[in-house]
C-alpha cells in the first residue's frame, strides 16, 4: 500500500533520514521503533507531504507521491495525527473535527463519519462545544486521533499518541487505538511504549541514527536481543 | 452638553473612518502574519479607482464598490502570490517587511507618475451633505461609513465562524502544519486572505474617497492610525480593531475638542502608549501564534 524507497530527508542542509526504506501493507499495523531523535517523527512528516524528501521514491497505492505536498497526500487517503497533538486551540472540538474532515470525499460524508467517530469517543461528545485548548491533555489526545479519523483515511499513522499522558489516560489512548485496529484498519504507529506497540503490530521497524538497522514480524522483535537490550530495558 | 454630544458623534464617526481602514490590516496580520506596509497604498488605489471610475462614467461614488473592492482583491492575492509567497520559506520575517515597505514606496511612486501630485477630488455625490442626529450635525457619508464598518466586521465574523472556509482560515492562522494535515492548501487559503484584506480596503475606498482628496500619498496619512488601532485592538482581532478604532476616534476628537486641536495627536499617542504598557498583547487580543512557523 505504502512504500518508501531510499529516502533521504531532513531540514534546510542537515539530511537526518539516509536511506530509508519500508512498506505497509493493507490491513497491517507497523512500527518504527528508535530513540529520542533517530528520525521517527521526520519519517512520518515526509510521508505526510510536510517534508521533501531530496532522494528516494514514495509510493501509495502504485501512486508516486514524493513530490506531493500535504494536502494532496491527505487527498489519497493517508492522514498523520501527530506528535504533540496540535489541535487548533482556539475552535471548539466540533470545528476541530470538521477540520478533520475538510476535503472532498471526507466532507460529503462528514455527519455519518462524525456519528462513527463519536461513538468510539464518548468523551468528545460531551465536549464537542468547548474550546480544545481548554481540554486536558487525555482528551486532547482523543479528539486528535478523533479528528484524523474524520478524514476516512485509508493509511492513519500515529505520532507518539501517548507522549505526555498520566498512565491511566494512556491506558486508554492505548484501547482506542486497539479499537481502531480492531476494524481493519491500516495503521503506521510511532510510539515511545514499545513493548505495547510491538504486541499490537504485525510488523516493525528500527530505526536509528535516521537509518533502518532492523526490520521483522513484531513477534520476533519482541525477542530480539538488541530490541529488548535497548528499547525494552530487559 | 450639545458640544459634548457634538464631540462625541464626530468621534464616533471618525472612529469608524479609522476602523473601516483598518480591518482589511488585522486580517491581513493575523491569518497572513505579515504586516502589510503598503495597506495605505492598497487604500490609494482604491481611492483613485473611485475617483476614476466617477469621474469617467458618472457612476455615484458608492456603487463603485462593486468593481472596485473584487479588483482590490486581486491585487492582494497577486501581492501574496508573487512578493510573500515567495519569501515565506525565509525564516526571518524582516524580509517581508522590507518587501511590503518596499511595495509600498514602489506604488506611492507609481501614482506620481500617473496621477502627478495634485490632489484629486472624486464627485461626493450627495455624501457631503450634513444631516441632523439630535443635537449632533454629521455628515451623510460618515453614517454610512459607521454602518458599513459594523457591516463589515459582523460580515466577516460570520465568514470566519459559519463557514468551511472561514474555518479553513482560522485553521491556518492557529496552526499551520496541522491545517495542512487536514489537507488544507495553505498557500491558497493565504492568498485568499491577502486578498480578502485588501478587498476590506478597496471596500472603505468607495466610502472614504468621497469624503477626503485622492493623492498618492494618501495612504501614509491613514496608515499610521491604522496601525496604533490594530495594535490597540490585539493584533488580528477584529473586533478589537473596530474597538480600538472608536477609542482613538474618540481620544482624537475629544483631545481635539478640550485640550486644542495641535495636541490631539499627543493625546492619541499618549493613551495608546499607557495601553500598551498596561497590556501589551492589546486591549482585546486573542491568544495568537505569530509566526507562520509552527511550533
Ligand atoms: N524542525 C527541525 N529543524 C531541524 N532539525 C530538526 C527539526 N525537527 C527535528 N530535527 C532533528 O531531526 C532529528 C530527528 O528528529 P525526529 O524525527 O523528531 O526524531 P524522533 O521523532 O525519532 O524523536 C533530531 O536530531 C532533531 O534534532
Ligand atoms: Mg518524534
Amino acid at each position: 500500500m505504502l512504500r518508501l524507497e531510499g529516502i533521504h530527508a531532513g531540514y534546510g542542509a542537515t539530511t537526518i533520514l539516509h536511506n530509508v526504506s519500508l512498506d505497509v501493507r493493507a490491513g497491517e499495523v507497523v512500527t518504527i521503533v528508535g530513540a529520542n531523535g533517530a528520525g521517527k517523527t521526520t519519517t512520518l512528516r515526509t510521508i505526510a507531504g510536510l517534508i521533501r524528501p531530496t532522494a528516494g521514491r514514495m509510493t501509495f497505492e502504485g501512486q508516486d507521491i514524493t513530490r506531493l505536498p500535504a494536502h494532496e497526500v491527505v487527498d489519497l487517503g493517508i492522514t498523520l495525527i501527530p506528535e504533540g497533538r496540535q489541535l487548533f486551540a482556539d475552535m471548539t472540538v466540533h470545528e476541530n473535527l470538521l477540520m478533520g474532515a475538510y476535503r472532498g470525499e471526507a466532507r460529503a460524508k462528514q455527519k455519518d463519519t462524525l456519528d462513527n467517530v463519536l461513538s468510539l469517543f464518548p468523551r468528545v461528545r460531551e465536549r464537542l462545544n468547548q474550546s480544545a485548548g481548554s481540554l486536558s491533555g487525555g482528551e486532547q489526545q482523543m479528539v486528535a486521533i478523533a479528528r484524523g479519523m474524520m478524514a476516512r483515511p485509508k493509511l492513519l499513522m500515529f505520532d507518539e499518541p501517548s507522549l505526555g499522558l498520566a498512565p491511566i489516560v494512556v491506558q486508554q489512548v492505548f484501547d482506542v487505538i486497539d479499537a481502531i485496529v480492531k476494524t481493519g484498519a491500516t495503521v503506521l504507529i510511532v510510539e515511545q511504549n514499545v513493548f505495547h506497540t510491538l504486541r499490537a503490530a504485525d510488523r516493525g521497524y528500527v530505526l536509528e541514527n535516521g537509518e533502518i538497522v532492523l526490520s521483522d514480524s513484531a513477534d520476533a522483535l519482541l525477542t530480539n536481543d538488541h530490541v529488548r537490550q535497548a528499547y525494552l530495558g530487559i | 452638553m450639545d458640544t459634548f454630544l457634538q464631540v462625541l458623534a464626530s468621534g464616533l464617526m471618525l472612529g469608524a473612518l479609522f476602523a473601516i481602514v483598518s480591518i482589511g490590516l488585522t486580517l491581513i496580520f493575523g491569518i497572513v502574519k505579515v504586516v502589510n506596509f503598503a495597506h495605505g497604498e492598497f487604500l490609494m488605489i482604491g481611492m483613485y479607482l473611485v475617483y476614476l471610475i466617477t469621474a469617467k462614467l458618472g457612476l455615484h461614488p458608492l456603487v463603485t464598490v462593486v468593481a472596485v473592492a473584487p479588483l482590490l482583491f486581486l491585487v492582494g492575492v497577486a501581492t501574496q502570490r508573487l512578493i510573500i509567497q515567495p519569501l515565506m520559506s525565509a525564516r526571518d520575517d524582516h524580509i517581508q517587511i522590507f518587501a511590503t515597505v518596499g511595495l509600498s514606496t514602489a506604488l506611492i511612486n507609481l501614482a506620481l507618475l500617473i496621477f502627478g501630485a495634485d490632489i484629486a477630488n472624486t464627485p461626493p455625490g450627495g455624501l457631503r451633505m450634513p444631516i441632523q442626529i439630535g443635537p449632533a450635525r454629521v455628515l451623510l457619508g460618515q453614517v454610512i461609513i459607521l454602518l458599513a464598518s459594523a457591516a463589515l466586521v459582523i460580515g466577516l465574523q460570520l465568514f470566519l465562524q459559519r463557514t468551511q472556509t472561514g474555518r479553513a482560515i482560522r485553521a491556518v492562522a492557529q496552526n499551520r502544519a496541522a491545517a495542512q494535515l487536514m489537507g488544507i492548501n495553505v498557500n491558497r487559503i493565504y492568498m485568499l486572505a491577502f486578498g480578502i484584506g485588501a478587498a476590506c480596503v478597496g471596500f472603505a475606498a468607495a466610502m472614504v474617497a468621497p469624503l477626503y482628496p485622492t493623492s498618492p500619498t494618501i495612504g501614509t496619512y491613514f496608515v499610521l492610525t491604522a496601525f496604533v488601532v490594530v495594535v490597540l485592538g490585539g493584533l488580528g482581532s477584529i473586533g478589537g480593531a473596530f474597538a480600538g478604532a472608536m477609542i482613538i476616534g474618540l481620544i482624537d476628537s475629544f483631545a481635539g475638542f478640550y485640550i486644542g486641536s495641535d495636541l490631539r495627536e499627543v493625546a492619541v499617542f499618549g493613551v495608546f502608549l499607557l495601553i500598551l504598557i498596561l497590556k501589551p498583547s492589546g486591549l482585546f487580543s486573542e491568544r495568537l501564534n505569530l509566526s507562520h512557523v509552527s511550533p
